[in-house]
């Protein structure tokens, strides 16, 4: 047991490298993944932003954190593809039947998840620069909003390994990230949840993507956090460790 | 003296309701091929994935180079290579990034030589910097198997290696496994067909309905069954032999 645990690192910086290759040599995947999120900034700033009443002078500064989480919520999905393809080429058993820490195998994929979701969320940060976003944020507030987005893409993560785990086909597998993706549309993403009918309201604040969003928007543009930040933070690391202990289940039920 | 690399004592499995094994017993010397031959579903992948640690057995010891597999899952590890029913190669990189990938996770030194020379003795060196996605079949196999001898391990586990080759494909896999055999790694071989078991195997384990029937070298099989009686028939070449002929011309005027 010994010997094992001191090559945690190694083997980690192998899976990394690997996940790397698998990023940079699938770059349409970036692609896929922020074009509807763009999109639909562009469609909500261009043509519904004008009658959308926010109160904020800024609208892009209001939805560009909705526009971020949905971006994520479709990013984790390609972490459930890979790691489908990967149960079954057969070569998680190829890496299990080795002398490696097994527990890099997993991690790797989780790793690569935070990479491209991270390239993705940058790319969407400069179309919003270019289309007229602006923050006054301190470097404190900024590494806040990344904590906050790393915990989200985590959590978002380990549900993508139970459902790539779990899936019997390429098909099925990315299926459980559309409910995810429209989760912003019923929250207060885009527009304030005041307008809406008593029962989609109560969704709407009572759901994560409401917390998460306001956490952020307040974030980026100086205003107090309040408690929103604290129900944000214990949506996200809640979902993650729920996430992460059926996620470790399903490994050692499918492994 | 030769020593057991492989030693399965009352090995049993289920899942769930069903008896996949029921009492399976047999011994692998080191430095020979041993071929476990069965019908699909006879249980040939459960035992190997039981003899790589990949699962837990419900009752029965093995022991594997030395360990066992239960207790001793890691040292295990140390010391085989699996290469599994399908070709397990990371289609998005090159037949060398794959070797390279594998020697770094068995903590070797030099993993760029390791890469040039598997790729060399396989017939590789061309399709290197190609992605493996590009490879026919046959080569996915052979990266595949160059794959599992990185780091020179003593015992390798081939689940159905020429399964969905073509003729020329099944030959290419034939020499390397004597090759390997003869330069002193045991080799643990699952097969559906009998020609294969017959051309390679020193000795041939039938497994039926959870376990081993007979055993022992070809030549102790066929004392065993249909009593040998001689006839005269005209021997017709097969299709295989037809094809390899010709293919073999081809080859020849090239």
């Amino acid at each position: 047991m010994e010997t094992i645990k001191n090559y945690f690192f190694t083997d980690m910086g192998v899976m990394l490298g690997r996940s790397m290759r698998h990023i940079l040599r699938s770059i349409d995947t970036i692609i896929t993944v922020t074009i509807t999120p763009i999109a639909i900034m562009l469609l909500l700033v261009y043509v519904f932003g004008g009658a959308i009443k926010t109160g904020t002078v800024n609208y892009v500064n209001y939805l560009l954190p909705g526009i971020l989480l949905m971006a994520i919520a479709s990013g984790i999905s390609y972490a459930a593809y890979r790691l489908f393809i990967d149960m079954q080429r057969g070569i998680l058993e190829r890496f299990h039947t080795m002398p490696i820490a097994r527990s890099t195998v997993l991690w790797g994929h989780v790793l690569t998840s935070l990479v491209s979701n991270a390239i993705s969320v940058i790319v969407i940060f400069l179309v919003a620069l270019v289309m007229g976003f602006r923050s006054s944020a301190g470097i404190l507030s900024w590494l806040a909003v990344v904590g906050i987005l790393i915990l989200f893409t985590l959590a978002l993560t380990w549900i993508a390994v139970i459902a790539g785990l779990s899936a019997k086909s390429v098909d099925g597998v990315s299926a459980f990230s559309y409910p995810l993706i429209f989760l912003p549309f019923i929250s207060s993403a885009f527009v304030p949840t005041r307008t809406m009918p008593s029962i989609v309201r109560a969704f709407a604040e009572n759901q994560p993507v409401t917390p998460i969003v306001e956490t952020i928007r307040a974030l980026l543009s100086n205003q107090p956090v309040g408690n929103e930040i604290w129900v944000a933070l214990s949506w996200c690391t809640g979902i993650m460790l729920v996430a992460y202990v059926l996620a470790m289940r399903t490994y050692r039920k499918r492994v | 003296m030769q020593k057991t690399a492989i030693q399965v004592k009352g090995l049993k499995k289920s899942f769930r309701q069903l008896d996949v094994l029921k009492g399976v017993d047999f011994e692998v010397e080191q430095g020979s091929i041993f071929a476990l031959l069965g019908s699909n579903g006879a249980g040939k992948t459960t035992i190997i994935k039981i003899l790589t640690t990949l699962l837990k057995q419900n009752s029965g010891n093995i022991t594997i180079n030395g360990f066992d597999v239960a207790s001793k899952p890691a040292n295990v590890r140390q010391s085989i290579s699996m290469t599994g029913q399908f070709a397990a190669v990371d289609e998005i990189l090159t037949g060398r990034e794959n070797i390279i990938m594998i020697a770094r996770l068995r903590h070797l030194s030099n993993p760029r030589k390791i890469a040039d020379d598997l790729l060399k003795s396989f017939g590789l060196t061309d399709a290197a910097d190609r992605r493996a996605s590009t490879y026919s079949g046959g080569m996915r196999r052979r990266l595949d198997i160059a794959m599992s001898l990185v780091g020179k391990p003593e015992l390798i586990f081939l689940d159905e290696p020429t399964a969905g080759l073509d003729p020329e494909g099944r030959i290419e896999i034939w020499k390397i496994v004597k090759e390997l055999a003869n330069s002193g790694t045991t080799v643990f071989l699952t097969t559906q067909y009998l020609e294969e078991a017959e051309q390679l195997a020193d000795r041939i384990a039938i497994l039926h309905e959870g376990s081993i029937i007979v055993s022992g070298t070809f030549a102790e099989l066929r004392m065993l069954f249909p009593p040998i009686k001689v006839e005269y028939i005209e021997k017709q070449p097969t299709l295989e032999e037809i094809f390899l002929a010709i293919i073999g011309k081809k080859m020849e005027e090239k």
